[in-house]
């Protein structure tokens, strides 16, 4: 009987029940979506501030004090990181870690000016400096002789673009550039070369790796001190200027998504307690007569409440639903990437449906409860 | 008889109408609100990417290459060219100027301390220098292009030394900059065993150091000084190596990828008057003679993007909440007019015409929006106020062209929402509203 009210209920009011259904689901979604994006955002953000490059510095611990400027001909004589660093920075990080080794040289060309000549992974370089504009990167096969010319270095050491010659410690190598690298920053005045063609030429390993550690804050320190711990032989450095900054602009825009989600959660709720409190005072005269059909005022305060309830967990479901494409659709127009279903946020959604639902039900039942069914009857 | 009806229906039903009221002035205030946000958040994230440091960088013209590892110049110091330190003012007369934060001159210079072994680079700039230019009096330095610096030392010396509270950050151990006192990188503090208050000789001058600087990269083990005793060492006053600018620029776009010198006259003047990081390095170019600037990509690339980002969700989010107060409204406003059945009845059994009987119910919207708009508009404001306060410790402008737009919208909203349930309380038979069979 209870069961076959709350149905015939809705069916015979489906104009009015939908409206008060639609509102919730809306709301529902709107709601969905807006904590779908806000705890997945950060994730999506730090992914993009990721493209700044290493946030985390290995070096070899003697490179702080090189003795480089003792020497005649600038080599740097420090102790290299061992051979297996970057897999070891990988394996204690996990894979999605990347890190990049370089190693670097002052060399001297043909007509003897001086000029830092670097060792790297190419394609790990790449992948880590996205704000490096190359005209073309050397083929990845090695002992090409191929290299990347500093916009400043190129202007110097080869004008016309033609193979030249670098050497090291009485040692030449014949360099062909196959394309120029601009950054506006140090390494326009360097020579970029494969890791394992500078190690065979100059002898010299990696004596630093630059790291981009994903996480949060918390997550970096803790894995900086993994890092420390595993390489005992090694300076593991935090590079402020990145963390910083990434940590000041994503707090505001984490504060201010805060702010817009709060708003927009309460106005969704406020909409649904509109819709709802106008849809249960509508049918006061159903209340009337049930009450005049001699039910007491907790079964009708059951049966609204229940119908209310009922309205609250569709509305939550389905609103979920519909949030979640929402918040997926947000994220490739505005991300290019999806933004993962978060289902940690349903028993929220589904919790706030059904106590705005109950709330908008039971406030109104509150106020006609003072009323003598006989009134209502009458049309008064 | 029409201004009366709706004023009586004003008075005689003050709750249902302060409902519909309150519902109207929460949506407003919460659309104005984000729509203030989300206007100026572009121009706050931009201020915001600036702790990143620098965008632009400028080179003399004729600069030879940069022998250097770890931030250690291999190159004679005196080798190359310099920027004269007397052009810099000049950044300031640029017509971007007031999308230039500030710029820190560089002048590395390598020196030995005394009673070490080893080379050290001492670093000559700006922490917190006062220049004019015309009629323009500003400070610039590293404080403001490299705010992830930080320095530990000695607050009484600094105090000391400069004007009771003219700045709100904390100035304890920066040095000014006319000052014989030097910022001491950590490692190297480390190394030569020193703390802040101590005095290091480099090239026969006593320096003091004023605290110890931390900043995560090569500066670390270096020596920083003021610009002026830096040129002294190196016996070359007026001279900068490079500069450091940092600069609020517009994301690049199609326009700002073109090569200025195909550009017809149209197309440059547009192109010279955004504030893009290419233009911005072209007038900086003009100003600055026999220079060179170029854009330090990591920077000026990235924020780009991620501005565009952060802008992107900021006005999806806001359509979210534009979208669930208009649903709000008239959802209020539709309720409270369904209940009006009787009334409806009463007036056309008396021989109102639809016509007459809808524009009742509009005018009461209209008024009602209007009321509610112009409330919520004011809660809204003062909301974004605060939102811009807690959240960037700065103002958040309202456009007070967003004030006539924010009432249209919400009229219309209100007459969406209204138009349903007005129909359907026009459509309705008065036979079956006046026997309560509604």
């Amino acid at each position: 009987m209870f069961v076959r009210m709350l149905v015939r209920a809705a069916m015979l009011r489906r104009g009015r029940a939908a409206a008060a259904l639609f509102a919730m689901i809306v709301a529902a979604a709107v709601a969905t979506a807006t904590m779908n994006l806000y705890v997945d955002v950060q994730a999506k953000l730090r992914t993009e501030f990721r493209n700044y490059g290493a946030n985390v510095v290995v070096v070899a611990r003697d490179i702080a004090q090189p003795d480089a400027a003792h020497n005649d001909d600038g080599s740097a004589e420090t102790q290299s990181l061992p051979a297996d660093t970057v897999g070891t920075i990988e394996s204690v990080l996990g894979t999605k870690t990347l890190a990049v080794p370089f190693a670097y040289a002052v060399a001297r060309t043909s007509n003897g000016q001086s000029v830092v000549a670097v060792g790297t992974d190419f394609g790990r370089a790449r992948q880590l400096n996205h704000w490096w504009s190359v005209t073309r990167w050397p083929d990845s096969a090695a002992n090409s002789g191929q290299a990347l010319i500093g916009m400043r270095a190129a202007a110097v050491v080869t004008p016309s673009r033609q193979t030249f010659d670098l050497m090291f410690q009485g040692k030449t190598i014949h360099v062909t550039p196959a394309g120029l690298l601009q950054t506006g920053a140090g390494e326009d005045s360097r020579i970029y070369l494969d890791q394992s063609e500078f190690r065979n030429w100059t002898g010299i390993g990696p004596t630093t790796i630059e790291v981009a550690v994903n996480g949060s804050p918390a997550e970096i320190d803790q894995g900086m001190t993994r890092l420390a711990d595993a390489l005992p032989g090694a300076d593991v450095r935090p590079v402020r200027q990145i963390q910083e900054g990434e940590a000041n602009v994503l707090n505001k825009t984490r504060a201010t998504l805060y702010a817009a989600a709060t708003l927009v959660v309460l106005t969704s709720a406020l909409c649904v307690l509109a819709t709802l409190i106008g849809w249960v005072f509508d049918r006061r005269r159903d209340f009337a007569i049930m009450k005049a059909l001699g039910a007491s005022e907790g079964l009708i305060s059951t049966f609204f409440a229940a119908e209310a309830a009922a309205l609250g967990v569709a509305g939550a479901v389905l609103g979920f639903l519909v949030g979640i494409g929402v918040a997926a659709w947000i994220g490739r127009v505005n991300f290019h990437a999806p933004v993962v279903p978060r289902f940690e946020i349903f028993p929220y959604v589904l919790a706030g449906g059904v106590a705005v639902a109950l709330i908008s039900a039971i406030l109104p039942i509150g106020l006609l409860r003072r009323v003598q069914p006989a009134i209502i009857l009458r049309g008064e | 008889m029409f201004p009366r009806l709706v004023y009586e229906s004003f008075r005689r039903q003050t709750r249902r109408k302060l409902l519909a009221g309150i519902a109207i002035t929460l949506g407003v205030a919460v659309a104005t609100a984000m729509i203030a946000v989300a206007t100026d958040i572009g121009d706050k994230i931009n201020r915001e990417l600036r702790s990143y440091g620098a965008n632009l960088v400028i080179t003399p013209q004729e600069d030879t290459l940069d022998v250097e590892i770890g931030g250690i110049n291999l190159k004679p110091p005196s080798d190359g060219a310099f920027l004269n330190e007397a052009d810099l003012p000049r950044i300031r007369g640029t017509f971007w100027h007031h999308n230039i934060v500030g710029f820190s001159p560089m002048l590395p210079v390598t020196v030995k301390v005394a009673g070490d072994a080893d080379q050290v680079t001492m670093l000559g700039t700006y922490f917190e220098k006062r220049l004019i230019f015309g009629n323009d009096n500003f400070t610039t330095g590293v404080r403001a292009t490299h705010p992830w610096w930080k320095v530990e030392g000695n607050c009484e010396a600094a105090n000391n030394s400069r004007p009771a509270g003219s700045n709100a950050r904390s100035t304890c151990g920066w040095p000014t900059d006319d000052s014989q006192n030097v910022l001491l990188g950590e490692r190297l503090a480390a190394r030569l065993g020193k703390h802040s208050g101590d005095v290091i000789e480099v090239g026969g001058h006593e320096l003091t150091v004023s605290g110890i600087l931390s900043t995560g990269s090569v500066e670390d083990d270096q020596i920083v000084a003021p610009l002026a005793l830096a040129q002294q060492i190196l016996g070359r006053p007026g001279a900068v190596r490079h500069v450091y600018v940092s600069a609020l620029t517009k994301p690049p776009d199609a326009l700002s990828a073109r090569d200025p010198k195909t550009m017809s006259p149209e197309v440059y003047d547009r192109w010279y008057c955004s504030p893009y990081v290419e233009s911005i390095a072209y007038q900086l170019q003009e100003a600055i003679p026999h220079s060179h600037v170029e854009q330090i990509r990591q920077v000026a690339q990235n924020e780009g993007t991620v501005l565009s980002r952060i802008e992107g969700l900021m006005l999806l989010v806001t359509l979210a909440a534009l979208f669930a107060s208009a649903l709000a409204v008239s959802a209020a406003t539709a309720t409270t007019i369904f209940e009006r059945r009787v009334e409806v009845g009463l007036m056309k059994a008396l021989g109102a015409g639809n016509l007459t009987v809808a524009a009742i119910f509009f005018a009461e919207a209209t008024l009602l929006a209007l009321i509610g708009g112009v409330l919520g508009f004011t809660a809204g404001s003062l909301l974004a106020h605060q939102i811009g306060r807690s959240i960037f410790s700065s103002q958040i402008s309202i456009q007070p062209v967003l004030f006539p737009i924010i009432l249209a919208i919400a009229v219309l909203v209100t007459f969406a929402g209204s138009a349903a349930a007005i129909r359907r309380a026009v459509k309705f038979d008065p036979v079956f509203a006046l026997r309560g069979e509604a």
